[in-house]
């Protein structure tokens, strides 16, 4: 008989980005204050701001390509793409058939062999069909594997309701895919957050699922047109108040702010953050601002079981309970499926009036 | 259709075909071009599965190992042959009956079988198991369990591989890529053509991932070759009750424009002699392939299947045309003899040498075992929150933090 086997002692990973990732540069990232002016002449499109956080970040780095329907000869369904292929070339940006679970895997794949691939989803509400490769495999690679390989990939597309396309068109999935471990997700308000965010998501080694929508693509306003990168997990704070928190993410930070200007004609004020990223969350901020306020309203575009706001109470209920001088409120969409007439889903969305009747009783002014 | 009909067995070629595919006569074919040492080799690799195999049932039986389990014996000619054809840094990924891929690859006995013990010097650190054997160094991208998934990583890896080859030799400054088991800090050179290997079961024919896949690969001209290991069953539904045109897989390709072929699975040298020229092929070409590799499972699907779906008789009549018997006959019989299945005897290998390397395998597995109860199991306090993100950051769970732990032992 031979001798025993000897078990060698593991060392501990010691580096920042776990060696399953290997040739990442994070780029650096600095305070709210320290980032670029948001005031500015700049005026561009929330569409143009993505493309030019991924043209930036492609002309930089040739290990990343762009692939989803219509992306080049098409200039993207909704010209998020436009002009890309002519710049970088098909090998580059890559139209794909319709088969999206057959993509975001190959981009996984890809991403598994070194590439960094920005997989876009015309609209996430057909990611649906590419649930198994998504929520199966990106995000459980690094741990399946015991650490031998992560998944760089960033998901994206519209999310959300786009406007009279009825229910199997207007999926918010930040709810659905936030209870995943392994992911992250992204979700800006803005033109501004939108390339700075998407930029660091195309940099981060993780597999990030980022959220835009249709109905604010066209959004304008000022993007500084040199490179920034906002760090996940940290609230925006949009507007300063007393009154109450309102805490938001994604398109609705923008109701919130239209309700926030008509509270403060009623003499309430409130704090809007906006929390750009829910996975991570940054709970910290939230509960900053609680303390200043002691009520807090929750404005999130999913159905409201098991939300992205049932988390966010839960977590404020865990943290700042005794600060609390109401009870935490939620404004959701309303819990049916998606309609299409024009009056039925303005009523549905978490809309203005939902957001200041909601602070209004939280405040104690109904 | 009857409920369980036997597929067909693998048809066999006649001693005249194979005297006009040149194996008896003139001109030598791919494998009898190589050393007797590559052959001796190649038994030794299939009789080290079948040795690991039979311990990992018994350790099953013993609860050692939990979880689904799924047995490679029968199989082992697949594996080693395919391999044998392509280079070690082409990617590789299959399904969840993997255990014959992981060694095959080189991944060690005692990774794996620690593994499946569920201990932190496994392949995956315990966190993985039985389906989901990883060997970054040995360039297997997985096992994995969901039927099918792998089809379209294998699309990807593929894309990855001719992506660098095509688009990053050609940039200036682009770094090695990392997922290739390279150390990322080396300098780049140019990389070659590569080839994939991706592998699936008859059943995961009759995924839509599978369509998908074939479809992207056909389009976009991607280097992977799907080596359907065709054991005749998923679970207990045998090919032709699950899937159509099971006696003609090959129709399947041709509807996604790859050009695929059938072989039998159970002739590590014919396999091999049909295998390489057209793994050469597809690498060359930049091209996808298609085989319909026929093989045999002789245990049960997994290790709870009371076998109802097939008779003794049937799996007795494969097991007469072991592969791991038949090359051992050709590597025992006289030099130049006609030995089994038309191929001519090596005389490279003695009763003895092959008692010897019998005797040599049992140790090496029976210290794989040894090393995966000896090797210490995750601590949950330790090692269940790391691995989760490459950069954990604060905020990504509500409960704790994620940390990075043990490095893993393959690394
Ligand atoms: C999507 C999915 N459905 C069902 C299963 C359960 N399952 C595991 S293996 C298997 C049979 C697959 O047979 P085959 O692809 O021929 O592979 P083999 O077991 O013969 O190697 C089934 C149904 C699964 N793992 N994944
Ligand atoms: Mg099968």
């Amino acid at each position: 008989m031979t001798t025993a086997p000897s078990i060698p002692t593991l060392p501990i990973i010691d580096s920042p980005i776990h060696p399953a990732l290997t040739n990442v540069s994070l780029p650096s990232f600095v305070d709210e204050h320290e980032l670029p002016s948001r005031e500015g002449s700049r005026v561009i499109q929330f569409r143009e701001a993505l493309r030019e956080a991924m043209s930036e970040e492609m002309r930089r780095d040739p290990r990343i390509f762009l692939m989803g329907e219509e992306v080049a000869q098409y200039n993207g369904a909704y010209k998020v793409s436009q002009g890309m292929l002519d710049e970088f070339g098909p090998q580059r940006i890559i139209d794909s058939p319709i088969s999206e679970n057959g993509f975001a895997g190959l981009g996984i794949g890809a991403a598994m062999y070194g590439l960094r691939p920005i997989i876009e989803f015309m609209s996430w509400s057909f990611s649906l069909v590419a649930a198994d490769q998504i929520l199966n495999n990106a995000p459980k690679m690094l741990y399946m594997s015991g650490g031998q390989w992560g998944c760089p990939i960033v998901f994206r597309g519209n999310n959300g309701a786009g406007g009279q396309l009825g229910s199997t068109h207007s999926w918010c999935v930040e709810a659905l895919y936030s209870n995943v471990p392994g992911l992250k997700i992204a979700i800006p308000s803005c033109p501004y957050d939108a390339k700075g965010l998407l930029k660091t998501a195309i940099r981060d080694p993780d597999p990030v699922f980022f959220l835009e929508s249709e109905r604010m693509l066209g959004d304008k306003a000022h993007v500084p047109e040199e490179e920034y990168y906002i760090p996940f997990g940290r609230a925006a704070l949009r507007r300063e108040g007393s009154d109450c928190t309102i805490v938001s993410f994604g398109r609705p930070v923008n109701f919130c702010l239209e309700a926030a200007a008509e509270l403060a004609n009623e003499g309430i004020s409130v704090d809007v953050l906006d929390m750009r990223t829910v996975r991570p969350l940054d709970s910290a901020a939230i509960v900053r601002s609680i303390q200043k306020t002691g009520r807090v309203v929750v404005v999130d575009q999913c159905w409201p079981f098991a939300s992205v706001a049932s988390e966010v109470i839960t977590q404020v209920v865990e943290k700042c309970f005794d600060y609390l001088d109401h009870q935490p409120l939620r404004v959701n969409t309303d819990d049916v499926p998606t309609p299409y007439a024009k009056t039925l889903e303005q009523e549905y969305l978490p809309h203005k009036r939902k957001i200041i009747e909601a602070v209004r009783s939280a405040v104690g002014k109904a | 259709m009857s409920a369980a009909t036997a597929p067909t067995m693998p048809k066999m070629p006649s001693s005249e075909t194979l005297k006009q595919a040149g194996r008896v006569g003139s001109s030598p074919t791919p494998s009898q071009l190589l050393p007797d040492a590559t052959l001796i080799r190649w038994l030794r690799d299939m009789m080290l599965i079948r040795e690991f195999e039979l311990r990992t049932m018994a350790a099953y039986q013993q609860a050692k190992i939990g979880g689904f389990c799924h047995i490679y014996i029968g199989q082992e000619a697949t594996v080693v042959g395919t391999f044998a054809a392509v280079n070690h840094d082409d990617p590789v990924v299959t399904a969840y009956r993997d255990h014959g891929h992981a060694l095959a690859r080189g991944m060690t006995p005692e990774a794996c079988m620690a593994e499946m013990y569920g201990k932190l010097h496994g392949c995956a650190k315990g966190k993985g198991g039985s389906m989901h054997m990883f060997d970054r160094p040995n360039h297997l991208y997985g096992g994995h369990g969901i039927v099918g998934a792998q089809t379209a990583l294998g699309a990807g890896l593929a894309f990855a591989a001719r992506y660098d080859w095509e688009v990053l030799n050609k940039a200036p400054g682009a770094p090695v890529l990392d997922g290739s088991g390279h150390p990322a800090d080396r300098p780049r050179t140019p990389a070659g053509k590569k080839v994939c290997l991706c592998y699936l079961g008859d059943g995961a024919l009759n995924q839509g991932c599978f369509h998908e896949s074939l479809n992207l690969a056909g389009l976009f001209g991607l280097p992977v070759i799907y080596v359907v290991e065709n054991n005749g069953y998923s679970m207990g539904t045998s090919i032709e009750r699950g899937t159509t045109m099971a006696h003609n897989l090959v129709l399947k390709a041709a509807g996604y424009g790859i050009e695929g072929i059938e072989i039998d699975g159970l002739d590590l040298l014919s396999l091999y002699d049909k295998f390489k020229p057209y793994a050469d092929r597809c690498r060359e070409n930049q091209r996808p392939g298609f085989v319909d590799l026929k093989t045999y499972r002789y245990q049960g699907h997994s290790m709870s299947d009371p076998q109802k779906y097939r008779t003794k008789e049937e799996v007795q009549k494969y097991q007469e045309r072991d592969s791991i018997d038949r090359l051992a006959a050709v590597l025992m019989s006289p030099k130049g003899e006609p030995a089994v299945g038309g191929h001519l005897g090596r005389g490279c290998l003695s009763e003895e040498q092959f008692k010897d390397m019998q005797r040599e395998i049992k140790e090496e597995v029976r210290l794989a075992v040894e090393f995966a109860e000896q090797s210490p199991s995750p601590e949950a306090a330790e090692e269940l929150y790391t691995d989760v993100y490459a950069n954990p950051q604060p905020g990504l769970s509500s409960i704790r933090d994620y940390h990075h732990g043990v490095r893993n032992s393959l690394l």
